[in-house]
């Protein structure tokens, strides 16, 4: 009898396999990789990708959806995920540019300053330090920074210091490297105190 | 006739000890002294028999304490893997992921460990790091390995040394961080030549189970070649570029940056795989030592209580033969 249920479940659940990964690859996976894995290497299973670990993003909508769905990404979190905003203002390398529901699609790089995000009560500010942000069609904003953090557990007097021992640097470097990386001290400590001033 | 046959036995067993020195048939050969260790044929056996229960002990011991120390550190690797998930993602909704995409330099970087007993994670992104880097080589296709952990580092050494263009260990001599994981994809960038990046790393599903997983990175050239040939990555063409002067430097800096948040992650799942094998690796071979152990001293305890009842017989034998 209860050999005869394994079978049972054996014969089912191969019947179903074939129909259930169809249905993923047809989603997510790269079909003709998944082709050519089978032909060249066929007693080794394909190796999965990232598209099928992710959630699919909805399609552009034909009307203009009225909130912003942000995600902001960090290496060790992840801020928002799939947040609903009705707008968010970022440092994008050309200046401070704003972002409501509806934008046209673009890729922003950032540089260090202040990233407001405008939610229904409130405003929350942080300050990022670089990264990149996409804005897709579909009212869907990305943006991924190295460091991203509340501005109100930022210390002006810190900053002050930080900026003077930086344009110190400045002024006394003798190679080409250490000037650059005074300047982006100074770039990130004079972005830190105008964030915190304004 | 049955007693006669017994008695035999005994004498034929006592004669070398009784001969040698009558007073040790006493002992039980649960104390066996030094001679009897040497002349006694029967003691040996328990000798090696406790030898080896010893030694199976500490082995338990030992990987009793490894699970022990994967299960504290697991705890603390997954929760910043699972932090760092987001991370590739807006990467991959906007420039999509495309295993098949056909490019003449092809760069496979493997991800493993650099200690051992961790099951077989290491032994599957090899294979699939050979299957990849068969998929991508031909006649004008060239494929190369870099190679991050000790392990995947012997195993292909082996067959492929000279593909491998790059080989880098003891990645986590300190936890993970993203500004090391950013150098070292700093480093890959710079020294090797590539069309498309295909890291090959075991992506952690649960403590028993992890997913050999490849993520493909393209070079800025080959994803504006991909962009302007329509195709999955066609919609590239309908953003707006922000930013640096051409769209050329944007998108060598998209990919870089790309290439590091990938690795990062890959580099955090694969330590997080590796915790989690070696936990239960270690959790089966405790049990196996636990088994092994029952066994070794059930073996043992037949063989004392079947010593001490040859001796018993020899007693009553030699006293019958005494009395009789």
């Amino acid at each position: 009898m209860l050999r005869h249920f394994t079978t049972r479940l054996l014969s089912r659940s191969i019947k179903f396999r074939p129909f259930s990964t169809n249905v993923a690859a047809a989603s997510a996976a790269d079909d003709a990789f998944v082709k050519a894995w089978r032909s060249t290497i066929p007693n080794l299973e394909p190796p999965k990708t990232p598209l099928s670990f992710m959630q699919p993003r909805p399609p552009a909508p034909s009307t203009l959806p009225s909130k912003l769905t942000v995600n902001l990404v960090l290496p060790y979190s992840s801020e928002f995920s799939n947040k609903e905003v009705d707008m968010v203002i970022i440092p994008a390398t050309n200046g401070q540019m704003g972002i409501l529901p509806g934008h046209v699609s673009t890729i922003a790089e950032l540089k260090p300053g202040l990233l407001s995000v405008h939610e229904e009560n409130g405003v929350k500010k942080y300050f990022v330090s670089g990264g990149f942000a996409f804005i897709h069609a579909n009212s869907f904003a990305d943006i991924i920074a190295v460091e991203a953090v509340p501005i109100d557990q930022l210390d002006s007097a810190s900053a002050q210091k930080g900026l003077a021992e930086f344009t110190l640097k400045l002024s006394s470097a003798s190679t080409d490297l250490e000037r650059a990386e005074a300047q982006i001290g100074v770039d990130v400590y004079s972005a830190i105190n105008s964030a915190l001033s304004g | 006739m049955a007693m006669a046959a017994l008695r035999r036995e005994g004498r034929r067993f006592a004669t070398p000890l009784m001969s040698a020195n009558p007073a040790n048939t006493l002992r039980s050969s649960l104390l066996p002294s030094e001679e009897q260790a040497i002349l006694g044929v029967r003691s040996i056996s328990t000798q090696v028999v406790r030898n080896r229960m010893r030694s199976v002990r500490n082995i338990q011991k030992i990987t009793k304490a490894m699970k022990m120390v994967a299960a504290s550190k697991l705890r603390a690797i997954q929760t910043r893997t699972e932090n760092s998930r987001g991370l590739w993602q807006p990467f991959t909704a906007l420039l999509g992921d495309l295993p098949s995409v056909d490019v003449k330099k092809t760069v496979v970087v493997t991800v493993s460990s650099d200690k051992g007993l961790c099951g077989g994670i290491n032994s599957t992104s090899v294979k699939i790091s050979r299957a990849l880097h068969k998929l991508n080589s031909g006649p004008e296709k060239e494929a190369k390995y870099v190679v991050l952990g000790e392990k995947a580092k012997a195993q292909l050494v082996r067959d492929s040394k000279k593909h491998i263009e790059l080989s880098m260990t003891e990645l986590q001599k300190n936890p993970l961080n993203y500004t090391q994981v950013s150098v070292l994809a700093d480093d890959i960038l710079k020294n090797v030549e590539f069309d498309a990046l295909r890291l090959v790393f075991n992506k952690f599903h649960s403590v028993v189970s992890f997913m050999p997983t490849t993520a493909t990175v393209l070079s800025p050239e080959v994803v504006e070649r991909e962009a302007e040939s329509g195709g999955k990555l066609g919609d590239l063409d309908l953003y707006e570029i922000e930013g640096a002067e051409t769209k050329g430097e944007v998108l060598q800096n998209l990919a870089e940056f790309q290439f590091s948040c990938v690795l990062f992650n890959a580099v955090l799942e694969n330590a997080c795989s590796e915790q989690g094998a070696r936990m239960s690796a270690m959790d089966s071979s405790s049990r196996n030592a636990g088994e092994m152990l029952d066994r070794l001293t059930l073996a043992y305890n037949r063989t004392r209580q079947a010593s001490i009842t040859t001796e018993l017989i020899e007693i009553i034998s030699g006293a019958s033969a005494l009395t009789g």
